[in-house]
């Protein structure tokens, strides 16, 4: 087992990837920028490493700095939690250079699964039911025609280096086609540095639903079951849950097996998440591979009680998983909402600033991930999520009651945040019925105004 | 400060950037006549990218900060003489 692992991240998730390791007796080095000194990262840790400016490029993404960091605190490993650079291949790259363990699949992975034209070919030769659409890159507007043609609109061009959610737009007319694929090839080649785009057709009302898988080098899986995240703005996602209230036990059992078959095919190692869209006839389409541990992943713990960070770490670690498939149980209802630093009265503009107040629900269920504490300056130049409430319940009913309950005691003053917007959401009747796909916030906003 | 001299300060609080992007030159210069509504730089705040314009005709007197700086939510950016 390792000695110590280096955090390299920020904020809620590097709090709490710290928490497992001191659980495992295994010591922890963060890292910060100019900005996070007085960070509760920096302080939960047992060594904290200064990295650079407030500017993420010069600190949370500088990779030569972290790899230094780990070398100089003789650190074994590194987590990269999620964002920054937990799906960089270069920065797996460099740590595998370097002799440290990189907490989450090779390298390899990584540029395979940043490759979405790859998996989705991956996805299909292992049977894998994919999105209808080109089979590989579009090359010519005329090749674009002749895929349209065949499936009609509308029909989403997508960029092969983007994902979740970016580098994606809706086109509905043979008008629209060429513009659309230029300004398209444009905007991926400045964002990811990869041109190549292709064609889906565009799935109506869809289920988000993905499924939490573990894979060790034994070449064993196991699933953990699924999350559903429909309840998305812009394709962030808000709410999450685990069970899916849309998906029966022969739908669940069929995408699980499909999401173990993916990963199987691609040679996943450490966690990971396989993306489904579900269309409103319960087909399922294989959408795409998370390669690093989700923001949503406390949902998969609360109803398997299963730690998924001590899980990465012990097959890191370890080359093999101490679970099998028998002992994961999927038990009771989770439900997390995310608190963001965003105004939901005034278009879910950034709210950074000094938090004046805070008090943390509590009780039985319910479990708060944040890096806030009272007087905390939540700093400007980061994403806005600063918390996750996550509640368990034996059943959906109970898990809504719940989180309905935690969110009023929930106390954030001083900067805006989603908490009103999440207590709206939990009264909604659709929502209470579990009719919840992504055009669900839409909806949603436009009954309101 | 006299009369005439007016500042453009931050809509909130974040990164300012000169430049529309790496590769292109700073939205503005010393001594640059800026007319109502011209974009004069961004404040990134929380991965979000805020256009700044002026509200008033002016010549750009002085700039406040250097590329990528932190800014405050109401501190001045740039100063102008109003036209």
């Amino acid at each position: 087992m390792f000695r110590k692992i280096l955090v390299a991240n920020r904020g809620e998730i590097a709090l709490r990837v710290i928490r497992t390791c001191k659980e495992m007796g295994i010591q922890t080095v963060a890292v910060y920028s100019d900005a996070d000194k007085t960070s509760l990262h920096v302080q939960y840790a047992d060594e904290a490493v200064h990295i650079g400016s407030h500017l993420a490029r010069k600190s949370y993404l500088n990779i030569e700095k972290i790899i230094e960091s780990a070398k100089k605190t003789g650190s074994e490993a590194v987590h990269p939690g999620y964002g920054f650079l937990a799906e960089n291949a270069s920065f797996a790259e460099a740590c595998e250079e370097n002799d440290i363990k990189f907490i989450g699949p090779s390298a390899k992975t990584h540029r395979l699964t940043g490759e979405k034209i790859t998996s989705k070919k991956i996805a299909e030769e292992a049977g894998i039911p994919v999105t209808p659409g080109s089979h590989g890159a579009i090359s010519n507007p005329d090749e674009a025609l002749d895929v349209v043609k065949n499936m009609g609109y509308p029909v989403i061009v997508k960029a092969s280096g983007g994902g979740g959610g970016r580098g994606m737009k809706i086109v509905h007319h043979d008008g629209e086609l060429n513009e659309v694929l230029g300004i398209a090839r444009g905007e991926a080649i400045a964002a990811f540095k990869n041109p190549d785009l292709y064609i889906e057709k565009y799935v109506k009302e869809p289920h988000h639903i993905e499924f939490q898988i573990l894979g060790d080098e034994s070449g064993r899986y196991v699933h953990l079951y699924e999350r559903e995240c429909s309840i998305q703005k812009r394709y962030q996602k808000l709410v999450e849950e685990s069970p899916s209230p849309f998906l029966d036990n022969e739908l669940r059992e069929k995408m699980a097996d499909a999401a173990i078959g993916v990963m199987r095919s691609v040679g996943y190692v450490n966690a990971g998440t396989v993306e489904f869209l579900v269309d409103e006839n319960k087909k399922f389409y294989f959408n795409e591979i998370n390669s690093r541990l989700q923001v949503e992943h406390p949902v998969t713990e609360m109803v398997t009680g299963i730690d998924l960070v001590r899980e990465q770490i012990i097959i890191a670690a370890e080359g093999k998983m101490t679970i099998d498939q028998n002992d994961i149980h999927q038990d009771g209802w989770a439900i997390e909402c995310r608190i963001n630093a965003e105004d939901p009265d005034n278009g879910f503009m950034p709210s950074p600033g000094m938090v004046e107040q805070l008090i943390i629900p509590g009780g039985m269920g319910v479990r708060v991930d944040t890096g806030l504490y009272q007087n905390y300056e939540i700093p400007p130049f980061y994403d806005s999520l600063v918390g996750k409430l996550i509640v368990w319940a034996k059943d959906r009913p109970m898990a809504i009651a719940r989180m309905k309950r935690a969110l009023e005691e929930f106390r954030i003053n001083g900067v805006k945040t989603t908490i009103p917007f999440h207590s709206r959401i939990m009264e909604d009747k659709d929502f209470i019925k579990g009719n919840t796909n992504t055009h669900f916030i839409e909806r949603f906003e436009k009954a309101r105004s | 400060m006299s009369d005439n001299i007016f500042t453009v300060n931050a809509p909130l609080s974040g990164t300012f950037y000169r430049c529309p992007s790496p590769d292109e030159p700073p939205y503005v210069e010393v001594g640059q006549e800026v007319n109502p509504g011209q974009v004069v730089c961004i404040v990134e705040s929380m991965k979000i990218f805020n256009e700044v314009r002026v509200e008033r005709k002016g010549v750009i007197q002085k700039i406040l900060l250097e590329d990528e700086d932190p800014v405050m939510i109401n501190q001045p950016m740039f100063e102008l003489e109003a036209k």
